[in-house]
């Protein structure tokens, strides 16, 4: 009764054939998808040696053996060989025992049939088969194999251009600051230079302390005391130029000063904020406030200038229409994929109104550290 | 107890203290933070502060009124508590402080994570925390009865229920969350609140030529003798409650969480030794009232007598005013201690279980906020008195039998798994556990089955240490991945340029 009952459950013999193929292969992919390299190669040829069932199966990069599974491995040496014979054809390739004879009498491997791996339209490696008979279907079914791994491949290739897209933009944003602000705030100091020469000396090194910061090359992550840091100068040195038109209101609780929050995460909101307030009545009042919020830490930017759409905010968030903001959506970009999408931007704006955006950062993720 | 007139001041004083903690928790926040002073972020917490912080925080009315009390009726025995609530952040100092802090978490839960990355750890690790901070609560609001009780002749349940509502308001309107500056007002509160009143009484205690406490009645010896009596059991109880002092101030909630204030491991550091100077002082307190009761209030047995002392020393105005000013300074203790805890017990809820339903953040916090302070108020108001010290003893027993072990483990030993700390946990808590249900249906019984389980804590943290080692070892293809790294963040100094990736 119970067995009967397990069998109909499982279904068919051909269903339970599917199922356990499809499960071979998706033990194999989470390694895959992390790119092909040794280690990647070494834990996922197990399972495509368990898939093709044949005596052993060996990942190539385009020179060399990365990872060998099964019997016979005195015929891994060649497999450097048998690599770059692939790479040269293009295209799946069936060596006889002709090619790759080992002398040995009893070795059960007559045949090596290897498929070269293809991601972006580039060989990148080939997967190697060996076996005592190349039948038409053992070929096409190493063919299949390749392709599938190759499709795996790809989407770590996808996975990685992703992080180095959004390291890019962060990069980007570095460079972003540079031009007009640099070039605005030497200004600034120049004229200051006879008059309050102490002040001009004051306020470069702030300057050099504020690039120094913005352009450094390490770390995802800082603490919000860091970044903190660095608005207080920006807005030390926009003072410089603009004096009294500018005036800013900082509250910040203690407490949350250790978070770890994404490097120039507040800084773009700051500078957004600046040039909101001044352009259009002409002094502009910005105020900036840190809230210890149990578990959260809450971070407001706020203006007083003329405000915007909301509609368009939402839109440029999405991504959907350029807004004249600099970085607003890359930082809910960054926020949302470093806290989760619980955790985007919050925009508070209407026309007239100024504009107020908020983050909200946890004080704890895993993984996030400054 | 005391009637008509005589409460005036004590009302007066309780009122004060109330009002004072609402209106700091609602306003505190905007006078003391509202300024267009530039380089504010730059002002860090510093040790001083954040160390009177955690004192705020920590002193509960076991300290304030259970020590007292205990050590009159019991002797000097009873000092092991003050010795091992102190002495449990020189533990704190040396294993945990430092590496903590750099873990980066926040809750106890959050460093289960960042270790083992496991959410069942984690998980495991919130429900201890809700239950070690309801352990706690729960003697909070029975010791706010009966000083209400004694300072004003209210039923025991009035005093449960005034303590709940105001830290239920203050943790509700957003106010007492972590305000160092508040929790550090706090401290020197509840040491003014003890020092003035003993300094006074002890200069009356000259004036009378001086009387020995220990001829003062009762058998000196017994009194004077640092031991629990009964030969073994009482060695045996006294070494228990060492342990589990100890080692359990570590796996408090509300202390944990005032540890991330610091801005880093050296600050954490620096911080601890500053917490064992100011607990040294105010616990060097609690005898002197023990001993001068013992001439002056022999036989009254409490919890209470703290606050009726002044008035047997100092007969008449005086003597009513100081002792209002002690009864302010325990409901200071039970509002700062029970806001701290309801705090952390909130948080967890709110982030653990109620994020899971994706209830929204504000809302799910408030919620939570009820439940933390609802289910012991009600607790304390159904269930009978035990005595303030022996009930947070047990708490202390729990924390030192489950975060304990995961907390040392977890920083100084590579080979933890998330199987092993499960097990450990698992085992921790059931045999303290078991201590607790015992004590707190308690017959009066003795011999060795009683001392046991009415302190578990030598063989339940022993044994919480063992499984938790056993399991990890059995299980040791479990080891996180990324240990070794997490390791070289948690015990480099801050100073060490490295990659801590």
């Amino acid at each position: 009764m119970a067995f009967g009952r397990r069998r109909t459950h499982l279904g068919t013999e051909a269903d339970r054939a599917t199922f356990k193929t499809l499960h071979t292969a998706s033990l194999a992919s989470p390694a895959l998808r992390e790119g092909l390299t040794a280690v990647s190669a070494e834990r996922s040829v197990r399972h495509l040696h368990n898939l093709l069932g044949t005596p052993a199966v060996a990942i190539t990069d385009t020179a060399d053996l990365l990872a060998w599974d099964g019997s016979g491995d005195h015929h891994a040496t060649q497999c450097s060989d048998l690599a770059r014979a692939t790479v040269e054809h293009g295209s799946t390739r069936v060596a006889d025992h002709r090619e790759i004879s080992c002398g040995q009498p009893n070795c059960p491997f007559g045949f090596a049939i290897t498929s070269p791996l293809v991601v972006e339209e580039h060989i990148v490696g080939t997967l190697q088969v060996f076996t005592e008979s190349a039948t038409a279907g053992l070929v096409r079914a190493s063919d299949e194999v390749a392709q599938w791994v190759s499709g795996q491949l790809e989407l770590a290739e996808l996975d990685a251009s992703r992080t180095r897209l959004m390291e890019a933009e962060v990069r980007a944003l570095r460079a972003q600051i540079s031009p007009h602000f640099i070039y605005n705030s030497l200004g600034a100091i120049a004229s200051f230079v006879r008059t309050d020469p102490d002040r001009a000396r004051d306020l470069l090194l702030e300057f050099a302390d504020f690039t120094r910061y913005s352009f450094r090359k390490y770390g995802e992550f800082t603490t919000l005391a860091e970044e903190l840091k660095s608005v207080e100068r920006y807005l030390l040195l926009e003072q410089a130029r603009f004096g009294d038109r500018l005036a800013v209101t900082l509250r910040v609780a203690p407490e949350v000063l250790p978070v770890a929050v994404p490097f120039l995460c507040i800084q773009p909101l700051v500078e957004n904020a600046v040039r909101h307030g001044l352009a259009e009545k002409g002094d502009g009042h910005i105020t900036i406030v840190a809230r210890d919020v149990s578990s959260d830490c809450l971070i407001e930017v706020e203006d007083n200038g003329a405000g915007e759409d909301p509609e368009r905010v939402r839109r440029a968030l999405a991504g959907d229409a350029d807004l004249d903001s600099v970085g607003l959506g890359n930082v809910d970009v960054r926020l949302r994929s470093t806290f989760g999408d619980d955790y985007g931007l919050v925009v508070e704006t209407a026309p007239g109104a100024g504009t107020k955006v908020i983050i909200r950062v946890p004080k704890f993720a895993p993984g996030v550290h400054a | 107890m005391t009637s008509g007139a005589d409460a005036v001041p004590s009302i007066v004083a309780i009122v004060a203290v109330a009002l004072a903690t609402l209106a700091i928790g609602t306003w505190g926040l905007r006078f003391s933070r509202t300024t267009s002073d530039f380089f504010v972020a730059s002002r860090s917490v510093r040790p001083g502060l954040n160390a009177s912080a955690i004192g705020g925080e920590y002193l509960s009315a076991a300290s304030f009124l259970g020590v007292a009390g205990l050590a009159l009726a019991f002797g000097a025995e009873m000092l092991w508590y003050p010795v091992g609530w102190t002495a449990g952040y020189l533990v704190l100092l040396v294993l945990v402080a430092a590496p903590l802090r750099r873990s980066g978490a926040y809750t106890l839960p959050d460093f289960a994570e960042a270790r083992l990355a496991s959410r069942r750890v984690r998980a495991a690790c919130s429900l201890l925390v809700v239950a070690i901070g309801w352990l706690y609560l729960l003697p909070q609001f029975q010791g706010a009865g009966v000083t209400m009780t004694a300072a004003t002749g209210a039923p025991s349940w009035v005093g449960a229920v005034v303590v709940a509502t105001v830290v239920l308001v203050n943790v509700l309107s957003g106010g007492m969350r972590s305000i160092t500056f508040v929790q550090a007002f706090q401290y020197w509160l509840k040491l003014t609140a003890l020092l003035l009143p003993a300094v006074v009484m002890l200069m009356v205690w000259l004036g009378d030529g001086a009387p020995n406490p220990a001829d003062a009645g009762g058998d000196s010896a017994a009194w004077s003798l640092p031991l629990g009596e009964g030969g073994g059991q009482g060695l045996y109880l006294t070494y228990s409650l060492i342990v589990a002092t100890f080692l359990g101030t570590m796996g408090l909630p509300h202390v944990v969480v005032r540890f991330y204030t610091n801005p880093d491991g050296r600050a954490a550091r620096r911080t601890t030794v500053v917490v064992l100077a100011l607990l040294g002082l105010f616990y060097f307190l609690p005898p002197i009232y023990a001993a001068l009761g013992r001439v002056y209030a022999d036989g009254s047995h409490s919890d209470t007598f703290v606050l009726e002392l002044p008035r047997l020393v100092l007969p008449g105005a005086a003597g009513e005013l100081l002792s209002a000013l002690v009864t302010a300074g325990a409901f200071a203790a039970f509002l700062s201690t029970s806001s701290g805890l309801s705090v952390a017990v909130a948080g967890v809820i709110s982030q653990d279980v109620m994020r899971r339903r994706r209830t929204s953040g504000v809302t799910a916090f408030r919620l939570a906020a009820v439940v933390a302070v609802v289910v012991p108020s009600a607790a304390a108001v159904l269930s009978p008195d035990f005595g303030i010290a022996r009930a947070v003893g047990l708490a202390f027993a729990v924390a030192a039998s489950t975060f304990c072990p995961l907390l040392v483990l977890g920083i100084w030993w590579r080979g933890l798994t998330d199987v092993g700390a499960l097990a450990g946990l698992g085992v921790g808590f059931a045999c303290s556990a078991t201590g607790v249900g015992y004590a707190l249906g308690a017959t009066d019984s003795s011999g060795w089955v009683d001392a046991v389980l009415s302190q578990p804590a030598a063989w339940s943290v022993p044994l919480a240490f063992a499984t938790m080692v056993g399991t990890s070892l059995a299980t040791r293809t479990r080891v996180p991945s990324h240990v070794g790294r997490f390791m070289v963040r948690l015990h480099t100094p801050e100073a060490v340029r490295v990659d801590r990736g």
